[in-house]
């Protein structure tokens, strides 16, 4: 079966994405050396230490947020029941930009800045589950999904407000720079600042994933079946968000990826969730690496992030939509 | 059947929403292996009863007891275990597998963290071959008819492994043969000791398929007892408005004319 082929393959092309990533840069280090470095058998000083200090914090954020991002992406996806949903629904990244950008508006250090994001993120959907929980027909997904682009319409007047507060010559690159996505300047802190939320995030997720398959049949038919549906779907959604304001709060608004890798996969997988899960978390952190790769040696500037996962996702998604492949009803 | 516990028991029982009944004084009983036919006209209730026999909705007044325990004092899988549900149609966006929707009939044997396997895999193959569609294992559900997603969700039904069915309007809008083919697999389902209640239009079917039937109309029950009992030309007619006259057919059967 093709089936059982998928994950050996993504394995194989993340680890190869991984080298090329870590290879690549203002100091090229060969593939084939990079294995030696890191076990200390290469006597290059200088190459460590730029593997150690730069490049491997940076490839292995991006490896995160684009598994962070996917998986979440893919969770949203099946609980909304909705294949064009993507972990921005409920407002996490409108959320968390604002904190972010409020952060820079204020002048914080950027830790400060990352966590301010993280809370602000996990706030804005925590307010959105209390506000749907709370209107009538509570906790319905629709009701949820409109009082998500409600708040998610009032953080995104507080960012356009803080920009026209922000200092046009200091702050507001760096806000239209973080609220396009970027993994520059990214250190050891700052990954393992993020790690364990993303980790306490997933791993229900994988533990549950079977599961969680029955959410896309819709609320009623999954409890006729004997599965305690509201309480799961806002388990999910709290792992997911969790996740997406993680990996936000670290990277910056990351547009795209949520939506079409998990598509993208579901392609290969169908639409079991238990399958779809891990070749999503495969498949998205191999291409955040080649696309956070591509960010950052295709010119003298970094790219932010946002622009290329829109500019290599989307042909790469029409492409796959013109080729008759659905995986969803009409 | 002195001593057998019924499947499904309601006693004076009142369903509807926000505390408004839209159908109320319902008794029923559903044995072992019997078939109970509802009817009643559009809006009369029955979706809203189903709802309230599955724990889905709260019932405003009266007893429900399924396999003997008290409704409300049972969890989701307590309740999965005792009653499964055939929807009308497929409610998901996603292109599934017949297969797998077939085993998600398993969930209520499987801890939360399981997945299921071998075991439930082939329960779930044997109830799509006991239905004769083994052959739609691979099929992407979307694609199937009307007639095939019906099969595909009796067979979930049948992983499940409740001991009683509820389904709602099986037949509706399927074509003549594949009415007949989800009639069959109904009347199989009850061979096999499954309790089964279901609504339909058709009082033809109700008559051919039915133990017992239930009159639901005007917010309460007008008749319910044996088919051949309920079923009578007068009741129809003040059922549906409209004038019914009842016909018994050379084998016995009986046939509704409008």
């Amino acid at each position: 079966m093709a089936d059982r082929a998928l994950i050996p393959l993504l394995l194989v092309g993340l680890i190869l994405a991984l080298l090329l990533a870590a290879a690549t840069g203002a100091f090229p280090i060969p593939p084939g050396r990079i294995v030696a470095v890191l076990a200390g058998r290469d006597g290059d000083a200088q190459a460590a230490a730029v593997l150690w200090n730069i490049r491997l914090p940076r490839v292995l954020a991006a490896a995160l947020v684009g598994a962070a991002l996917s998986g979440a992406g893919a969770a949203y996806q099946t609980v909304f029941r909705n294949p064009l949903v993507s972990p921005d629904i409920l407002g996490v990244s409108a959320g968390a930009g604002f904190g972010a950008v409020l952060g820079i508006l204020l002048g914080l250090p950027v830790l400060a800045i990352q966590l301010m994001g993280f809370g602000t993120g996990l706030a804005t959907v925590g307010l959105v589950l209390l506000l749907s929980l709370s209107l009538r027909g509570g906790g319905q997904v629709l009701v949820m999904v409109l009082c998500g682009i409600a708040i998610g319409a009032l953080a995104g007047a507080g960012i356009s407000l803080v920009k026209l507060l922000a200092d046009p010559e200091s702050q507001l690159p760096a806000i239209t720079f973080w609220l396009m996505g970027s993994l520059a300047g990214i250190k050891r802190p700052d990954v393992a600042a993020a790690l364990p939320a993303i980790v306490t995030g997933l791993v229900p997720l994988i533990l549950l994933r079977w599961r969680i398959c029955l959410l896309a049949l819709g609320d009623d038919e999954a409890r006729s079946l004997g599965v305690e549906a509201g309480r799961l779907r806002l388990l999910v959604i709290a792992c997911a968000t969790l996740v997406t304001a993680a990996a936000v709060s670290m990277a910056g608004v990351i547009g795209w990826v949520g939506l079409m890798v998990p598509h993208m996969a579901r392609l290969a997988t169908g639409p079991r969730f238990d399958r779809l899960l891990p070749a999503t978390l495969l498949a998205g952190a191999a291409f955040m690496v080649l696309v956070d790769t591509a960010a950052r040696s295709i010119a003298t500037m970094e790219v932010p992030l946002g622009i290329l996962t829109a500019v290599l996702g989307a042909p790469v998604f029409l492409w796959l939509l013109a080729r008759g492949a659905r995986t969803w009803s009409e | 059947m002195v001593g057998v516990t019924p499947l499904v028991a309601a006693q004076g029982l009142a369903v509807g929403h926000a505390g408004r009944a839209v159908l109320s004084g319902i008794d029923l009983v559903l044995e072992p292996g019997r078939i109970l036919c509802l009817l009643g006209p559009n809006g009369a209730g029955k979706t809203t009863l189903f709802r309230t026999l599955l724990g889905l909705l709260p019932p405003i007044a009266g007893t429900l007891t399924l396999g003997g325990a008290p409704l409300s004092g049972l969890s989701r899988r307590a309740v999965a275990e005792r009653l499964a549900h055939v929807p009308q149609g497929l409610s998901t966006p996603f292109a599934w597998a017949a297969l797998d929707l077939v085993m998600m009939g398993a969930a209520v044997r499987l801890g939360p963290l399981a997945r299921p396997g071998r075991a439930e895999e082939a329960r779930a193959r044997q109830a799509m071959a006991d239905l004769g569609i083994a052959d739609l294992a691979g099929a992407e559900v979307t694609r199937l008819s009307g007639g095939q997603r019906q099969m595909v969700l009796i067979a979930r039904a049948l992983a499940q492994g409740a001991a009683a069915v509820v389904m709602d309007e099986p037949t509706a809008s399927l074509d003549f043969a594949n009415r007949i083919r989800v009639g069959r697999a109904i009347r199989q389902l009850a061979d096999t000791g499954t309790g089964v209640i279901l609504s339909t239009h058709d009082p033809d079917q109700a008559a051919a398929l039915g133990d017992t039937a239930l009159l639901a109309g005007q917010g309460g029950v007008l008749a319910a007892g044996p088919v051949a009992e309920v079923l009578t030309s007068e009741r129809l007619t003040a059922l549906y408005g409209i004038a019914v006259r009842r016909e018994t057919l050379p084998d016995g059967a009986l046939h509704f004319r409008g």
